[in-house]
């Protein structure tokens, strides 16, 4: 084995990282950023697979369900390239591992990459470039243009370098059992992470009103008694002390769904998708339904 | 005022670029203040495009796809009101008008979206075909389509607005059915659950539910950043690794001391004795 041990060159690498801007370019409501994974992938899969059979069973394990902030997505590509590196050279790392790292990471690095790069370089750099356009000023556009994809470009190349070396460190002791471990704790961490995606992702929210509950005086803010700038300050005083907006209390089906535990009716949706995958049912048809559904169900007032 | 040929096609051009990355979300030419100024570049109004771009990216500042969830139309928005002012012949001032109908172009852009990665969703088993065959050719091949298709999304809108006028426009908005923009968005929230089911049947086992369980209850604490879950998933997961090694071991001890294996240190200790 460790006579032609097959290498990713720094070269291969690059390209991979090149192909990584494109990973989002065939975004579906099936398995997300899968076209796109894979894509990048193929560089490292040629190098390393040369047999049709070998190449196919590569191909259909990167084409798996994968979503995260595109530029998070790096450090995972680094690991997975670590992780291929070494199943093509002979050590016994199965699909459920792969598949068990990429789910493992991919929630928590989108946690960091959309705070991070949506809501706070992306509005800087924004406001920054914004001010100086609508005095019309051209540096605007071209600060954002070049700082953006300098900041981008960086950040992608040396995050996807260091999940590499991360991932090499993984499995280069195999005698210690750690590869076993991390395929295990990977799809720990994964059902974990999914349970808690299924939980804030799946967007369910129920409309109709359960009860309508006239309010005691004094519970809410009694807008009628209230004058001038004096009285906004008096409002506001008293929202944050607790008081109801309006005079009723009104419960809708959801706040019932709510108290005993939110995200309930996204589980119970996913659950229904497995049994379905599970009995033939495409995942097109599928995704075709809900929004059939959700068109219906919005129609009548129910979401 | 009317664009001549050369200008038509390069205004298509910066459309589909901005389309492509409507998606891709990577060099950004679909926010504003590059889509507007690179419109104004091409059509020889520069000014006025660069000032709409700036107006337009102070109000798409907060916009974000995050998760599956989707912004209003950035691309579309951006390309469209550019293109618009720069019809309308009035210069600078013309710029806010165009900003009221970049919203409800970037709200109508939601439709293509969700049209466009509903089509992405077909193209993706095509690349499952192309898999089965062990072709990385045709995988890359129906990668570049998908990201063609996402610059189409927004050329053909410009091409539109370009041949029938901005006037028209106005009114063919203002017909958007809200109960089926409402609905779509609905579905929208739905689909997701698709692809976690997928992936939950394919790494889920017996030993591992109770952790989609505790992941489940704990992201209802709203006050858990997506981070901290993962720092919880990730201890419960070396917790779990070293105590299912240490059970390994005790059980082995406790065979070559007592021959009971039980497990019970006090039973142990007094069968000793």
């Amino acid at each position: 084995m460790a006579d032609n041990k097959i290498e990713l060159t720094k070269k291969d690498r690059l390209h991979v990282w090149w192909r990584s801007t494109f990973i989002q370019g065939s975004w579906n409501y099936e398995r997300m950023q899968n076209g796109g994974w894979a894509y990048t992938m193929i560089p490292a899969l040629k190098k390393l697979y040369t047999t049709k059979e070998d190449r196919a069973a590569a191909l259909k394990r990167h084409l798996e369900f994968f979503n995260t902030h595109p530029y998070l997505a790096s450090p995972i590509i680094g690991v997975t390239l670590a992780l291929e590196e070494d199943r093509a050279n002979g050590a016994p790392i199965d699909d459920v591992a792969i598949q068990g790292v990429k789910v493992g990471m991919m929630g928590p690095l989108a946690g960091i990459g959309d705070p991070v790069f949506w809501f706070t370089v992306r509005p800087i750099l924004g406001a920054i470039a914004a001010s100086l356009a609508i005095s019309g000023n051209i540096l605007g556009p071209l600060i954002y243009f070049f700082g953006w994809n300098l900041i981008r470009m960086a950040f992608t190349w040396y995050t996807q370098e260091f999940g590499y070396r991360a991932g090499s460190r993984i499995s280069e002791d195999m005698s210690g059992g750690l590869l076993q471990d991390v395929t295990k704790g990977a799809s720990i961490l994964g059902m974990f992470i999914l349970g808690s995606l299924i939980n804030r992702w799946v967007v369910v929210k129920f409309l109709p009103v359960v009860s309508t509950v006239k309010l005691q005086k004094g519970a809410y803010i009694d807008w009628n008694n209230l004058h001038g700038m004096k009285g906004v300050q008096t409002a506001l005083t008293q929202q944050a002390a607790g008081l109801s907006l309006t005079s009723n209390k009104v419960t809708t089906l959801q706040n019932n769904l709510d108290a005993l535990i939110p995200g309930l009716a996204g589980l119970g949706i996913t659950l229904i998708c497995m049994w379905l995958l599970k009995k033939g049912v495409s995942p097109i048809v599928q995704i075709l339904g809900l929004f059939v559904i959700g068109v219906v169900l919005h129609v009548i007032g129910l979401m | 005022m009317n664009l001549n040929a050369i200008q038509i096609i390069l205004v298509i051009i910066v459309a589909f670029l901005a389309g492509m990355e409507g998606i891709l979300d990577e060099f950004q030419f679909h926010q504003p203040v590059v889509a507007c100024t690179l419109i104004g570049l091409v059509t020889g109004q520069l000014i006025p495009c660069l000032m709409l771009g700036g107006s337009l990216q102070m109000i798409a500042l907060g916009w974000a796809n995050v998760g599956a969830a989707v912004a209003p139309d950035a691309a579309l928005a951006s390309i469209a009101s550019a293109i618009i002012l720069v019809l309308g012949g009035q210069g600078k001032a013309g710029i806010s008008s165009a900003i009221a109908l970049a919203i409800p172009l970037a709200v109508a852009g939601l439709l293509l979206t969700i049209i466009a990665r509903t089509i992405a969703t077909a193209i993706v088993h095509l690349m499952d075909a192309a898999a089965a065959e062990g072709s990385f050719g045709k995988v890359d091949m129906w990668h570049v389509i998908a990201i063609c298709m996402q610059g189409v999304r927004i050329a053909i809108p410009a091409a539109l607005i370009l041949a029938i006028g901005a006037g028209p426009v106005k009114g063919l908005l203002a017909q958007m059915p809200t109960w089926l923009t409402g609905g779509l968005s609905v579905g929208g929230g739905m689909v997701v659950a698709v692809g976690y089911a997928m992936v939950i049947n394919m790494i889920a086992t017996r030993e591992v539910w109770p952790f989609f369980a505790i992941g489940f209850v704990l992201a209802t604490i709203q006050q858990l950043t997506l981070l901290g879950l993962g720092a919880i998933g990730l201890s419960l997961a070396l917790i779990y690794l070293s105590l299912s090694k240490q059970g390994g071991s005790g059980s082995n001890g406790g065979n070559g001391n007592s021959g009971s294996g039980t497990g019970d240190q006090v039973g142990d200790i007094i069968d000793n004795y």
